[in-house]
This record gives structure tokens, sequence and C-alpha cells, in this order.
């Protein structure tokens, strides 16, 4: 469908690389910060880029199922499919694949604009292994939303917890520089172990890598949990 | 005597319709609520997550809050765009616009009765957005005055982008195309100095990007009544831009009705 339809590409490319921009671009002063002790900002906001595409490319590939399921199409394959969870698989392979062509894309116009890497290959292929669990986790909360509603309109309840969970990370500045309440929230917050970790992979001092690598793996545990029992709902309803 | 509505005259037209506007936004929550809660929401993170930007020597105020609070009301001017093109583009696929299009009803009054729903959620946003401001302890430079100044050139930006909704609403008479536009929105208020003042944006691009959006403008005129007092440069950038864009807007969608009438 990607392949005849290109412009469906468009939205998912478009908007990590404008948070890109807007982030990396508009508030790189603040790298300048007394306290800020990343060595650069484009790569800081990068990393959170990465994984934040990570996380909604997941998300978008259950508005396919969503709409899918609209349509009836979901239905028609469910009964011709011996095991209803290939279905689904299928559907996640394609996020994944979407997600990795997005990552190279932006990837590529990072490191065109000046984005610098502190990192070697292996710190760089555990910032992307980091990414593939989050798109994992990603996907199968989204699966575990749409086999329960069933629908495309379900879309905002699928967004909007991820949102809050991306959004009170730390994601301007490093968590010592936060203030307020979000600086509490963001102790508590599973994605910042992820992304701290992830930026110290891109700086090339890995740091608390097997923790974030065990909460997105324990998120995504917990959420093939309530993926495949959504799925069995979704048989059940017919 | 009154005249019957087949034979109202234009500000009777246009508050019928105008009426039916505001009953038709009070009656949908989903559309208020949504332009309420999410500025406030990235209101909320920014001011924390971004607290430390205040210590970037030359930074125009002490409280980031203070300096975003100008953000939500741009952002809920955004909102304006999609409430104004969806109720139009609705009324066109529900066939009211065609029944319409059978009275004497005037197309200006139309549009002003469309567009006061809209400042209705332009009045509500801009009341909830200064409180919450105020209650975390913002303080108006404008003082009093500067708070009705604010008022206006808040209800005026959400006139405009309010304006540009029923263009594309009245140009597509679809409400996935109106919808379309809201990430568009949304790029030109990142593209803008909505995050950091343009003098301390440090990528030459971005600097420039930010200087030729008109959202730039709008916002320091609306930050300069918080932080500063009274800017009259960002005051009459403010008001002009966004009396600018409200004028070409409102033709656009003048002449859009007209071929849509034609069509009908």
């Amino acid at each position: 469908m990607l392949v005849r339809a290109p412009a469906l590409l468009l939205p998912p490319i478009v908007f990590p690389l404008f948070f890109y921009m807007a982030f990396a671009g508009g508030l790189s002063a603040v790298g300048g910060l007394p306290g800020f002790d990343y060595y650069n900002y484009d790569a800081f906001q990068f990393v959170f880029v990465l994984l934040q595409s990570a996380a909604f490319g997941g998300v978008f590939i259950g508005f396919s199922i969503g709409a899918d399921f609209d349509s009836g199409f979901t239905r028609r394959l469910f009964l011709s499919a011996g095991d209803r969870s290939a279905v689904l698989a299928g559907f996640g392979l394609a996020g994944l694949v979407r997600s990795v062509f997005v990552w190279v894309v932006v990837f590529a116009i990072a490191l065109a604009t000046g984005m610098k890497i502190g990192g070697n290959g292996v710190d760089l292929a555990g910032l992307v292994a980091l990414a593939l669990v989050v798109n994992l986790a990603a996907f199968l909360f989204a699966v575990g939303m749409m086999t329960r509603l069933r629908t495309l309109q379900a879309a905002p309840a699928m967004q909007l917890p991820l949102f809050m969970i991306l959004m009170t990370a730390p994601i301007y500045v490093p968590r010592d520089l936060l203030q307020g309440w979000i600086a509490t929230v963001s102790q508590v917050n599973p994605f910042t172990a992820i992304l701290e970790s992830g930026r110290s992979l891109m700086a090339g001092g890995p740091f608390h890598v097997l923790l974030a690598f065990a909460c997105a793996a324990g998120l995504a545990a917990l959420l093939s949990v309530f993926a495949f029992r959504g799925l069995r709902k979704a048989e059940a309803a017919g | 005597m009154s005249a019957s509505p087949t034979t109202a005259t234009f500000p009777r037209q246009a508050r019928y319709l105008a009426w039916r506007s505001v009953i038709r936004t009070a009656r949908q929550p989903i559309i208020i609520v949504p332009p309420l809660v999410f500025p406030l929401f990235l209101l909320a993170i920014n001011a924390s997550g971004l607290g430390a930007a205040t210590d970037i020597p030359g930074f125009p105020t002490t409280s980031y809050l203070a300096f975003a609070l100008a953000f939500p009301f741009m952002q809920g001017a955004i909102f304006s765009t999609n409430t104004a093109g969806t109720n139009v583009s609705q009324d066109i696929g529900s066939g009211f616009f065609n029944r319409l299009s059978l009275t004497p009803m005037s197309g200006p009054s139309l549009l002003v009765g469309q567009l006061t729903g809209v400042l209705l959620i332009g009045t509500l946003q801009a009341v909830a957005f200064l409180a919450a401001g105020l209650a975390a302890g913002v303080h108006i430079a404008a003082g009093p005055l500067g708070v009705l100044v604010l008022f206006a050139l808040s209800l005026l930006i959400a006139a405009a982008f309010g304006a540009i909704g029923l263009f594309a609403g009245l140009r597509t008479g679809s409400s996935e195309a109106v919808q379309g536009l809201f990430p568009l929105m949304f790029i030109l208020l990142f593209l803008s100095s909505a995050t950091m003042p343009r003098n301390l944006i440090a990528h030459e691009w971005y600097r420039t990007v930010a200087t030729i959006n008109p959202v730039s403008y709008l916002i320091e005129g609306l930050r300069s009544l918080i932080i500063t007092g009274w800017d009259p440069e960002a005051l009459a950038l403010g008001f002009g831009t966004a009396a600018a864009i409200f004028a070409v807007a409102l033709a656009g969608a003048t002449l859009a009705m007209r071929d849509r009438m034609v069509r009908t």
C-alpha cells in the first residue's frame, strides 16, 4: 500500500523532521546554558526525535488497523488466517519498515545540517536497537487499543497517553536543569531512562543502557499481553 | 414593524446566523474543550521544561511562564481555523448551505455569523489562558488596560485564523481538507519566535524563517503586553499582521463563497 501510495509516507517523515528543526533549530541557545553538559544540542534533540518517531511510528500503524476494522477488511482477514496474530504481525512489520525508512531520512538530514555524532558504530547500533524496542512496544499498545475499540475514531485514545509520556520526559534540557512539576514527573517516567540512555549512546558514553532496555522491553512484554488479550476480544466479537 | 427573516437586513441576517453559530458551538463540548486544555497542557510543559532558558544572557524576562503565555493564545487561534472551516464544510455537506442560497441571505452575513462562534471560543480561551497565567503568578506588565488590548489582539488573531478556516472550508467543502490544515498551522507556530526571542535563536536559517513568519509578529505583539509593557512597534506589527491576515483570508472566503453560490 505504501509503495502504491507514497503520499502516506509523507506525514511520518515530515513530522519528525519538523520537530527536529523546531527543537534543534529554535532552541539551540539552550545548549549554551550553564550546567548543560551534553556535547551537541542538535544530537540531544535528534535522539528525542528518533525515539518519538519510533513510538509514533508504532502507534500510527494502529490507525491502519482501525481503518481496516472500519472497512471490514480486518474481519475478512481474520476469517482467512489460520493464526490471526499473523495478521497483526504483518501490520507490525509494515510499521517497522516505515519507521526505519523515516529514521534513515531524518538521520541523513540531521547529518547534512551539521549534527555531530559522539558515539561509535556499536553505540549507534544500540541506539537503533533501543528505538526498535520502543517501536515494538508502541505497536503492541496500538494493537491492544485497536483490537478492543475496533474503529479509527479511537485514534486519540492511542495518541494522548503516548503524547503525555513523551512530553513529560526531559525533552529540552537534561533532567538536572528541569524546574517545577515536570522535574518530579520525569523522575518516575520510564521514558526518561530510555531517552537519557539513548542520548548517552549518541554521545559515546553509554549510561544505564541495561536499565533503558529493561524499561523498553518490560513495557513491550506487558503490552504484548495487552495486545493478545485484545486480539482474543476482537475474535470473540466476530 | 420588524422585517421578516426573508427580507431581513444585513445586521439582522448576521445576528440570526451568529446566534446559530454560538448555539452550535456551545452544544459541542468537543469543539470547546480541546482548544482550552491542549494549549494549557503545552504551556505547563514548556514553562517547566524550559524554565532554565531564562538564564540565557539577554533573555527578556526572569519567568519563562510569562514569556510562554502568548503561546497558548496563538495555539488557540489555530484551533479557530479548524472550528470555522469544519463548521462551514459540514454546512455544505449537510445541504444547509444549499438551502440558505435559495433565500435572500447575503454572503457577508453568513461569514460574519460563522465567525461569531469562533470569537466565542476565542473569548473563552483568552479568559482561561489569562486566568491560568495570573493564577500561576504571571504579572501583566502593561497593566489592566494592557489586558483589554491583549484580549482585543487575541480576538483579532482568532478571527483572522477563523477566516482562513472559512476560506478552506468554502473552497474545498471538505472537513478532512480543513483538518489537513491543522498540522501546517502548527508548523507555522513552531517555526516562529514562540519558544525563543528571535535575537537569541542561534541558528541563522531558523532566525530567518522566524523573521519572515507572520506568526512571530502576532506572538511578539501579545507577548510585549505581558513581559514588556507598552511597546508600540510590537503592537503595531501584531495588530497590523493580524488585520492583514484577516483581510486577505476574508477576501478569499468571500470569493470562495461566491464561486460556491454559483455552483449551487
